[in-house]
């Protein structure tokens, strides 16, 4: 058996098809950078998480510490819990406060992580105990035009 | 009197041809796995047909590649541009790219320039009477000629689906960053942010894969059922190109609502 021209466009075909799934999953995925090497899972419960999706960021000081590994609802308390994987590079004090932000005006939902001053840090797998839900946009209204009503019916 | 059920009839009839060309296609299709061993053993052929409807589509693949990703480069621009979020553009070309575009329209391109050849070829092979000649000499003709051509359609789809999702996004990053100037930091770097690889880019690849077995399964069935004449080939290869189509869209339509559904 012997080697032909016709294997070297075949090798060349596949080689340049490799090529372009690794320039897709580096290039264009995501599969180099954020990938988190080993990460740890912490909870935290709100009250209303809003528009968080699965996969979403979780972000500390604006960086990208972490994913949103899962969403559930919590029967016994009537709240959503939000399970995290954490970079395992970083570590966050007891006291620290969950959020739910919103990047931009219309941009995607994600859990911030404030920190706070505590010495103890946290433990794989336990839970924030310190959460602030998402905004809901109807409530801040309707609660801006009560207090526009209610300031009205005072003057009068 | 003239014959008034006779449209019924003819729909019947072509009811029962149908069903029974699905039996066909079906049992033809556990004939090529039950022959494909050979087709891996002697590479060779196999390669020979890698070369012809893999390597031959290059151009054609790597160049309407170029030019949808100029299409949605030039289109995204103009919308997003609109809403002040251009350097979302990256997101816009590589996502329309890795999970829909890609794979559809690299399978048409691949139906209309490689399955209809394959459809010529063994149609031409069966008017000519090769096939029987192969079946009298005790040689499979199933191993020797359907199975290669399978199996080098199959391999080859997916690579080429690749080749037109990678041409496409440089073809966005050409308009995009190149002439009209979106930053190239945030083109890149939001796509990479938006774009996973398991959810977006393998979910493509297995579309891909499935359109390119749909594809080479319909080529190489046309062929070997044709009718062996002049008129009987060209027909065969008239219905790859078109039920080829109809099958990537309805098995994208499947495959999309099966994979992306509202988890993003």
């Amino acid at each position: 058996m012997n080697r032909t021209v016709l294997d070297l466009w075949v090798g060349f075909f596949v080689a340049i098809g490799i090529a372009a799934l690794l320039f897709l999953a580096l290039k264009v995925g995501n599969l180099s950078s954020a990938q988190l090497s080993e990460t740890y899972v912490l909870q935290a419960k709100f009250d209303n998480i809003g528009g968080l999706k699965v996969r979403g960021p979780v972000k500390s000081a604006g960086v990208v510490v972490g994913r949103i590994a899962e969403i559930r609802f919590d029967p016994a308390s009537y709240e959503a819990v939000v399970v995290l994987n954490v970079d395992g590079r970083y570590r966050f004090p007891k006291d620290t406060f969950a959020s739910i932000y919103t990047a931009g005006l219309l941009g995607e939902q994600y859990v911030g992580l404030d920190v706070g001053g505590d010495e103890k840090m946290l433990n794989p797998g336990e839970t924030i105990a310190k959460t602030q839900s998402a905004v809901v946009l109807e409530k801040m209204i309707s609660q801006f035009l009560f207090n526009k009503a209610a300031e009205g019916q005072d003057n009068k | 009197m003239p014959d008034l059920f006779k449209p019924i009839r003819r729909l019947g009839h072509a009811a029962v041809e149908r069903i029974w060309r699905l039996g066909f296609a079906t049992r033809f299709l556990f004939a090529i796995l039950q022959h494909s061993g050979m087709a891996f053993l002697r590479l060779p052929l196999l390669l020979r047909e890698i070369y012809f409807s893999g390597v031959l589509s290059l151009v054609i693949i790597l160049v309407s590649g170029l030019f949808v990703g100029l299409v949605l480069g030039l289109q995204g621009y103009e919308t997003l541009q609109r809403y002040g979020s251009t350097e979302a553009l990256g997101v816009l070309v590589a996502l329309s790219l890795t999970r829909e575009l890609g794979p559809v329209v690299a399978g048409l391109l691949f139906a209309s320039r490689a399955g209809s050849s394959i459809t010529a070829e063994i149609g031409l092979m069966k008017a000519t009477e090769q096939l029987k000649a192969m079946d009298m000499m005790a040689v499979s003709p199933i191993a020797r000629v359907v199975a290669p051509r399978f199996w080098g359609g199959v391999i080859a789809m997916p690579l080429l689906a690749a080749l037109f999702s990678a041409m496409g996004v440089i073809g966005g990053w050409l308009i995009g960053v190149v002439f009209i100037g979106v930053d190239d930091g945030a083109f890149w770097s939001q796509m990479q942010a938006s774009v996973d690889f398991r959810y977006d880019i393998v979910n493509g690849v297995i579309k891909s894969m499935v359109f390119g077995f749909a594809v080479a399964l319909i080529a190489v069935f046309e062929g070997y059922d044709s009718a062996p004449t002049a008129e009987g080939v060209s027909r065969a290869i008239t219905r790859t190109v078109v039920t080829s189509a109809l099958a990537i869209l309805a098995l994208d339509f499947v495959l999309t609502s099966f994979m992306f559904r509202g988890t993003s």
